[in-house]
């Protein structure tokens, strides 16, 4: 088998994993117990806060750990939601169509159940979201605005920095996902301007179960997982020491070897681009050229079902994903295919290849050797269906 | 190694079929179709419900296979769903697992296994297929007659059953449970599947009501000399031989002995009318891939659910159509269901009565 679907999520780097080790078994302690277990315990998540906010070129009190990419988003979205609505008594908040469902359902959620009021951002055809846009949308009563780094079906890196720009202008709250981003792009929260930030590990080959929040200093916040006084009171939970530990770690290496990640995967990426586009008819890039995360290539083919693609690449070796997605076979394009204004017929025929660290030039021959043929298989089976 | 892709429904027996599979040395890929649900049902429609699906995905990581759903909705709604409307919309009681099995599992889903790279497709019915001496493949009953399913596989072709396995048909039902339970699948007390999967546990009268309302009007309730007994409420709300229901004060009881569609009106009459000893079938496939020379003695089910009965078999118009003269007279001959010819376990071929 081949993976391709590094965007999905990463093997956990050895060195990571030798970080991670000690703090199972021989440091098992609690880091809210007074003894030396807790305190050996409180240490290495201090050292761990310490190391993330180094390079996020912020403050150790500005990281929470939470438990994913997802619970930072909700706890960034629904904890400033809720803060700012108590101070201000503002309620709309901004978040472009793009978003991954940890927004947009966080989002949905707080319209239908709290009270809030939701402005969807188009994106254009590439899917990125336009300062100008943004800065047009902002009103009296925006509360926050939140816009992902990089999108994870198509790539696409938004003008973070931009946006950051307009909304510190207007003094509003502005929210990114960084979640795909982390991998390849800076993260220095300073550079960006951005007021808080979601991050996952297991897309920095670090483990599943384990995320953090940025929270800039002063940004209103209430905790939305109650209980004990962990992570500043902001998020209740004994903390889960051996993967924070791995957190940081994985955050280290990824700083540290980001360019030359980036140096091996863009090219095989832009030659899968590149060959893709060539040999297969009806086929279409998806997101932007150029601005793009390195690693990430993803296409739409019509009249293809993409899950049928995805169980015809899997059959022969090789792991990718699609927009639609979907175990059950009850697909529907995907909300950004959606946005990016793909019809029906293009928008369930994607596929979205990402590459990594363990990726060869070898394995990128073979992919690209097959999956002509298999897009042809699949677009017969589906034209051919009443035969 | 030989691929072989399983059609699995989450059920005990396509579960045990992708056990004995995996067993016999293939490598097995197990799959599954989304099929169509009436919008709003989706939870309750017995084969492919969240549920079931979860049920086949545990299946096949307990086996350790691979598994991909398919997305057949589309294709089942436009075939399967459609001739059922369309049959009762002819008067006729219409058997839409018999358009399943030939368009959805064993077009539809064949096609996707061979692409896959599979060579055969294999599925968890209670049937039996040899290799003759003479090439080709033969299909069989089932070792356990009771749960005999070969009825709804008579459509297949020699093509597609070159390409069909049916594992469990060569073991009683007990020991199917047995082998699931003996490779700890999740689904080996489960029980049996009954009705239509898309009725979502529902009558099919209500599945009408709600899908083809305008089919249903009513008409009258004649004698086979015409006098008009009573109004019915819609041809499809009768099967032949059905009598309760009818709501005629008669000094003997009266059973409905056919449908017109044309003039919309259901024909009774007393036990003694009902019953035929003939009838004519459409669309008949010959498992053999050819249509015997001449007439032949069979033993014909009419219905899924039927005993046998011995008949002479009369092939017409190349084979196309049959001509079935009953020994004894037959109950319950109901147009839309299909008549299928057996010789001992063999079955020859079978088509859909008219």
């Amino acid at each position: 088998m081949i993976y391709l679907d590094y965007s999905a999520t990463t093997p956990v780097d050895s060195r990571v994993l030798d970080a991670m080790t000690p703090f199972f078994n021989a440091s098992f302690g609690n880091p809210s117990s007074v003894h030396r277990y807790g305190q050996v315990a409180e240490s290495a998540v201090d050292s761990a806060r310490e190391m993330v906010a180094s390079m996020l070129n912020c403050r150790p009190d500005e990281i929470i750990f939470t438990s994913c990419g997802s619970e930072s988003d909700n706890l960034a979205i629904r904890g400033a939601a809720y803060a700012i609505r108590e101070r201000t008594g503002a309620k709309r908040i901004l978040a472009s169509r793009a978003e991954h469902p940890a927004v947009t359902n966080t989002l949905k959620h707080l319209e239908k159940y709290e009270g809030f009021l939701i402005e969807w951002l188009d994106v254009d055809e590439r899917g990125r979201v336009s300062p100008e846009k943004v800065a047009e949308a902002i009103c009296e009563d925006t509360a926050i605005v939140s816009v992902m780094y990089a999108n994870n079906e198509i790539g696409t890196i938004n003008p973070i920095k931009e946006i950051a720009k307009v909304c510190r202008s207007k003094n509003i709250l502005f929210h990114t996902d960084a979640v795909q981003a982390a991998a390849y792009l800076p993260i220095d929260v300073q550079s960006l301007g951005v007021d808080m930030m979601s991050l996952g590990a297991h897309k920095f080959y670090g483990p599943k179960g384990v995320g953090a929040l940025f929270v800039r200093k002063g940004t209103p916040l209430i905790s939305h997982l109650t209980g004990g006084g962990q992570e500043f009171n902001l998020r209740a939970g004994t903390q889960n020491v051996p993967y924070i530990v791995g957190f940081a770690e994985a955050l280290r290496l990824t700083v540290m070897e980001r360019e030359r990640r980036a140096a091996h995967v863009k090219p095989l990426r832009d030659r899968i681009i590149g060959a893709v586009l060539e040999t297969i008819p009806d086929s279409r890039l998806t997101g932007d050229w150029e601005s793009r995360l390195p690693h990430h290539a993803s296409f739409v083919f019509k009249d293809v079902d993409g899950n049928l693609l995805l169980a015809l690449l899997d059959a022969a070796g090789f792991a990718c994903s699609s927009g639609s997605a979907c175990k059950t076979g009850n697909p529907e394009p995907s909300e950004v295919m959606n946005a990016i204004g793909l019809s029906r017929e293009w928008g369930l025929g994607s596929l979205r290849v990402t590459l990594g660290v363990q990726t060869t030039p070898a394995d990128v021959d073979s992919f690209l050797k097959v999956l002509p043929g298999l897009v042809e298989k699949a677009r017969k089976l589906k034209l051919n269906r009443h035969d | 190694m030989t691929k072989v892709v399983v059609a699995m429904s989450g059920g005990v027996d396509s579960s045990a079929a992708a056990a004995l599979i995996l067993e016999q040395g293939y490598e097995v890929v197990g799959m599954m179709l989304r099929l169509w649900s009436e919008p709003g049902k989706e939870d309750t429609n017995r084969c492919c419900t969240p549920d079931s699906m979860a049920q086949a995905r545990r299946v096949a990581a307990k086996l350790d296979i691979p598994f991909y759903v398919i997305d057949a909705k589309d294709v089942f709604r436009e075939t399967v769903v459609e001739y059922f409307l369309e049959g009762y919309a002819r008067g006729e009681t219409p058997n839409p697992c018999l358009i399943c099995n030939r368009k959805i599992r064993w077009t539809f889903l064949l096609d996707h296994a061979l692409a896959l790279g599979a060579e055969y497709m294999a599925t968890g019915h209670y049937a039996r297929r040899t290799s003759g001496e003479d090439g080709r493949v033969h299909l069989l009953r089932a070792v356990d007659r009771s749960k005999d399913q070969s009825y709804v596989l008579h459509i297949l072709t020699q093509e597609k059953l070159k390409h069909a396995l049916f594992p469990v048909g060569d073991y009683p039902k007990p020991e199917i449970r047995r082998i699931a339970e003996k490779h700890g699948l999740p689904t080996a007390s489960r029980k049996d599947s009954q009705d239509l999967c898309f009725l979502a546990g529902d009558d099919y009268r209500s599945f009408l009501q709600r899908n083809a309302a305008h089919m249903l009007q009513p008409g009258e309730i004649v004698t086979r000399d015409g006098k008009v007994l009573g109004e019915h409420n819609g041809l499809p709300n009768y099967t032949i031989g059905q009598r309760k229901g009818l709501g005629i004060a008669s000094p003997v009881p009266l059973y409905v002995l056919g449908k017109d569609a044309v003039s919309n009106r259901i024909i009774v009459g007393t036990q003694e009318e009902l019953g035929s000893s003939e009838l004519t079938a459409r669309d008949v496939n010959w498992v053999s891939g050819e249509a015997p020379a001449g007439s032949f003695r069979a033993e014909v089910k009419i219905r899924y659910t039927a005993k046998e009965a011995e008949a002479w078999v009369t092939p017409m118009d190349n084979g196309s159509r049959v001509q079935v003269r009953f020994d004894a007279p037959q109950r319950d001959v109901t147009a839309g269901q299909a008549a299928v010819f057996y010789q001992g376990d063999l079955l020859i071929g079978g088509g859909i009565i008219i």
